[in-house]
């Protein structure tokens, strides 16, 4: 029967193995060998000329990203810490509601938040144009584009992290520490630097690791904005749209090993013992505002903050409702319609990619919803060697730029595999959604785990002792109790599925193209209404996933970063 | 209902020896407790009589048939678990019926038995409820319901009192025998409260360090218990280390070096507990059989002491005297009115009745 158990064990690793090592490990290890093929012969040639002066522009790209990161990291802290200190320790008329705007940023998909940037503060911008006509300037008086643009881009929609972070840092301090600090005599400013602000350190450090990661990745704000500036991420786009698959490869490799780095990293601090609070359960304490003049000064911030915070997304609503033609060489749209909205439904065309990108979000959805399951039970209640491994296996699709993991795909099932079944994939209409599959792996896995951590095992050894076979309490005990978690994960899958930019744009092909594509080709034929409808559409699935699981599976949208 | 046959069971995790060979028997119908300090095996043992783990070494049987790898859901046991186990997703209705769904009995037959046994427990008027709507009492009723609508053949429970309140407790006591006596059925009680023990059980299996020192009925266990380790455990004695001086007419005379002085004991079975040739022995005293008087005492075992404290607890008074250097003894009297303590400093004299001394031996680790 000892045997039964493991039998078990290796019934359900089989299958996660196979798929992890087919779709997750075997890709990249195909990346490493192309890295290291001239001509298809083995050399270390790729590597000379990516760090040689014959390709400086590659050095270059690495370097750029890295700094490109560090100063968004920086951004994001400058506006994320202040932020949340302020709204979670003052009381002011207001604060609730502004607290829940400042997460806004995270329902708008990468690709639809640069594009309402470009249209807001770009070239032809409306704000740049507006101040220009307002104060009658012969020439816009700002406009973002290439560094400052990403830079902007990124602190905007990275800067949450850090809020959030903060936030709950801030929330479960023991307001009697800080009590106890200045009862010992010291002053605000002491007791924020001695007192709170290290005990904000170990969030912080997350945070900012994550936001560097994930601007390495970045790919959609350069796409669109960096003009002759080049990142790295963006390099392998354009080293694969030249056919240099090798290059492409070696590219891939180095982005990768950035950021894998920084997961080891990640994980190796957050093993580290930290100070966890001792007490729990304190809310936490706002000091009421008495001071009249403060007091305003932080409603109107507020209000500040919730404008430039919306603005993107009353841009977006606005640009929608400009019908195609209606905003070409004038300054300011000339007249607004449903008509885009109207056309989704009566022009298959324009309909098909809304379709594409939903039914294949959704089979990546079916996917990762019982690989998770399977994954995280094996990972939290099954004993077997080698489960560290395996944990690292399911993140690292997590720690791999989107790009890396597109390149990843091409470059195992453009030829035919074992794990494509004999067939190629590239090209096909199953290689997106199984790159949207890999791409959400870890999201599923990490939120089943923590409710499946959170089930005691007696009540899998309740159902036994009552009778239940294995498979039998697996479904009625252990999947109903998880299935919150599951779900959770699963919907925002879905939601970062539909939004998903870099992917999409190395392996679609013309009848499986999804939306974000389709936004491209809309912006590349300056139908900018078009392009904002189907931004809006992304965001209104987005906000019904985010409302379903708030209101039925009892998920904050803060916990779901 | 069934009786269970552990016979030589060892249990090792990795380095670990949780429990060894093990041999206990339990008969039908029996209120059986495992009771030992924490970490002594208890839970483990029970595990493997529900079957959650295997026996490194040795046999279970069930009424002579070999159970010992059968898989948990084909024994046939109920059991409650210290934290309840409830499944949280399903109603009170749901978690007892869980078991009779599985058995694929009829709806019809289903609800009816799950009515009469929450009716049993007191639940009735809570079936429809979440059970995490249900207070602590309420969810162990449920969980003792959920194990006992099975018709288990052996009804298992590992500490369930823990967890609640001590009036609560109380009553959750006379419940569980209640229907444990109502059922007939032969039932395992794993605790670490010896009162638990002693009140409920018709026999008591005593561990220490994964083997079991001593099983008997209540009143063997405290009052003929085998080593100083149950006799410790077990309510409150004194012990002082002696040894075997000679035997005279029907009783045994040992010598106790931190007295002084030689110590008559009865030569019978209750007063003398077996011990090899080479055990270190010592004599045991249960502070209730303690005479202690002001005035001179006659008979056997009489000493001299001074009183250094006195511990006042209500129903009882403790009495500390000094007999010797070394040796103190602690007397307990009921409590007879402030007129009766004694100071601290006084001169007492302090009887060790010859028919009230074990003498047992030190226990083998
Ligand atoms: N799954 C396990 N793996 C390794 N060691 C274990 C395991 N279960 C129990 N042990 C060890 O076996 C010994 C006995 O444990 P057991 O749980 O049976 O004690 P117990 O008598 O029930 O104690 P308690 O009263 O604290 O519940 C302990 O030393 C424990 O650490
Ligand atoms: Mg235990």
């Amino acid at each position: 029967m000892l045997n039964a158990e493991k039998r078990k064990t290796l019934l359900l690793l089989i299958p996660v193995i196979l798929v992890l090592i087919g779709y997750v490990l075997y890709p990249s290890i195909e990346t490493l060998l192309e890295s290291f093929k001239k001509n298809g012969v083995f050399s270390l040639e790729n590597y000379s000329d990516f760090f040689g002066e014959k390709s400086a522009a590659n050095f270059e790209a690495l370097w750029n990203s890295v700094y490109i990161s560090l100063l968004s990291v920086l951004l994001s802290a400058l506006i994320g810490i202040p932020l949340a200190y302020i709204f979670n320790r003052y009381d002011f008329p207001g604060r609730q509601f502004f607290s829940n705007i400042a997460i806004m940023p995270i329902v708008l998909p990468s690709l639809v938040g640069v594009m309402a940037f470009m249209y807001l503060y770009g070239e032809a911008g409306l704000v740049p144009n507006a101040i220009k006509d307002v104060l009658n300037l012969s020439e816009v008086p700002f406009s973002i584009g290439g560094i400052t643009g990403i830079l902007i881009v990124h602190a905007y929609t990275m800067y949450p992290y850090f809020y959030m972070t903060t936030s709950s840092a801030l929330n479960n301090i023991d307001p009697s520490l800080e009590e106890a600090a200045y009862n010992l005599g010291s002053n605000k400013f002491k007791v924020f630097w001695k007192v709170t602000f290290p005990l904000l350190t170990p969030g912080l450090v997350a945070a900012s690791l994550l936001v560097f990661m994930v601007s390495m990745a970045s790919f959609s704000a350069p796409f669109l904005l960096a003009g002759g500036f080049r990142v790295l991420s963006l390099q392998i786009y354009f080293s694969k749209i030249n056919g240099d698959l090798e290059m492409a490869a070696t590219q891939s490799v180095i982005l990768s090993v950035v950021s894998i780095s920084f997961l080891l990293f990640m994980r190796w601090y957050q093993d580290r013992k930290d100070y966890r609070m001792a007490s729990k359960g304190i809310g936490a304490h706002r000091s009421e505002v008495s001071n009249h003049i403060l007091k305003w000064c932080m409603v109107s911030l507020g209000i500040l903050a919730m404008i430039v915070l919306l603005l993107p997304h009353a841009t977006l609503l606005i640009l929608s409702l400009v019908p195609e033609g209606a905003w070409t060489w004038q300054t300011y749209p000339t007249a607004f319609s449903l008509e885009n909205f109207i056309l989704l439904f009566e022009d298959p065309n324009i309909w098909d990619p809304v379709r594409n990108s939903m039914v294949m979000a959704l089979l990546a959805c079916l996917g990762v919803f019982v690989f998770g399951i399977i994954t995280s039970y094996a990972l939290v209640k099954r004993k077997f060697i080698g489960k560290n491994l395996l944990d690292i296996l399911v993140m690292i699709p997590w720690a791999l730029p989107a790009t890396v993991v597109g390149m990843n795909l091409i470059l195992a099932f453009n030829e035919p595999s074992a794990f494509s079944f004999g067939k190629i994939l590239v090209g096909t209409f199953w290689i997106l959604p199984l790159a949207y599959f890999v791409r959400f792996i870890p999201l599923v896995v990490r939120s089943t785990t923590a409710v499946l951590e959170q089930m005691d095992d007696s009540i899998e050894e309740a159902a036994q002792n009552l009778g239940a076979k294995w498979f039998y309490t697996f479904r009625r005990v252990v999947i109903p109790i998880i299935m919150p978690g599951v779900l959770s994960g699963t919907l925002l899958a879905f939601v970062q599925a539909v939004g998903e930019f870099p992917t999409s744009v190395l392996l679609y092909t013309l009848d499986n193209r999804p939306i974000s594509i389709e936004i491209m080709n809309q912006l590349r034929m300056f139908n900018i209404g078009q392009a904002s409808a189907y931004g809006m559409i992304q965001v209104g699935l987005i906000a019904i996933v985010m409302f379903i699981s708030y209101k039925f599976l009892g998920v904050k949208t803060e916990n779901t970063l | 209902m069934s009786t269970v046959n552990l016979s030589a069971i060892t249990k090792q995790f990795g380095d670990v020896t949780a429990v060894e060979e093990l041999d206990i028997l339990i008969k039908e119908g029996e209120f059986f407790t495992f009771l030992g300090p924490s970490g002594c095996g208890k839970t483990t043992t029970l595990r493997m009589i529900a079957g959650f783990y295997y026996p490194t070494k040795g046999k279970v049987t069930f009424n002579d048939k070999d159970m010992t790898t059968v898989p948990p859901e084909k024994r046939n046991t109920g059991m409650v678990f210290q934290n309840y186990a409830l499944f949280p997703h399903m109603t009170v209705f749901e978690n007892v019926a869980f078991g009779l769904k599985v058995r694929k009995i009829t709806k019809s037959q289903t609800k009816k038995r799950v009515e009469d046994i929450l009716k049993k427990v007191r639940l009735d008027q809570y079936m429809d409820r979440q059970v995490s709507q249900l207070s602590g009492g309420q969810q162990q009723r449920v969980a003792l319901a959920r194990a006992l609508v099975i018709e288990p053949d052996i009804l298992l429970l590992d500490e369930p009192l823990s967890n609640l309140d001590a009036r609560l407790r109380d009553e959750m006591r006379n419940e569980i025998l209640r229907l444990q006596r109502d059922y007939g059925i032969t039932t395992i009680y794993v605790t670490h409260d010896q009162a638990e023990a002693l009140t409920m059980s018709d026999r008591i299996a005593v561990f220490n360090m994964g083997k079991c020192q001593q099983v008997g009925t209540p009143t063997e266990i405290y009052n003929q218990p085998v080593n100083d380790f149950v006799a410790e455990f077990i309510g409150e004695t004194n012990l002082i280390p002696i040894a075997f001086k000679e035997e005279k007419n029907n009783e045994k005379i040992y010598h106790c070096e931190q007295l002084d002085a030689d110590i008559q004991v009865q030569a019978t079975e209750v007063n003398i507990a077996e011990y090899n040739r080479n055990d270190q022995l010592l004599m045991s005293i249960r502070p209730e059989s303690v005479q202690i008087d002001k005035a001179s005492l006659t008979g056997e075992n009489v000493f001299k002491g001074e009183v250094i404290l006195v511990q006042f607890t209500g129903a009882s008074v403790h009495t500390y005297i000094k007999l010797s250097s070394d040796a103190i003894i602690r007397a307990t009297d009921l409590n007879e009115g402030p007129s009766t303590y004694l100071t601290n400093g006084s001169k007492v004299n302090v009887k060790l009745p010859a028919d009230q001394i074990r003498v047992i031996p030190k226990a083998r680790m």
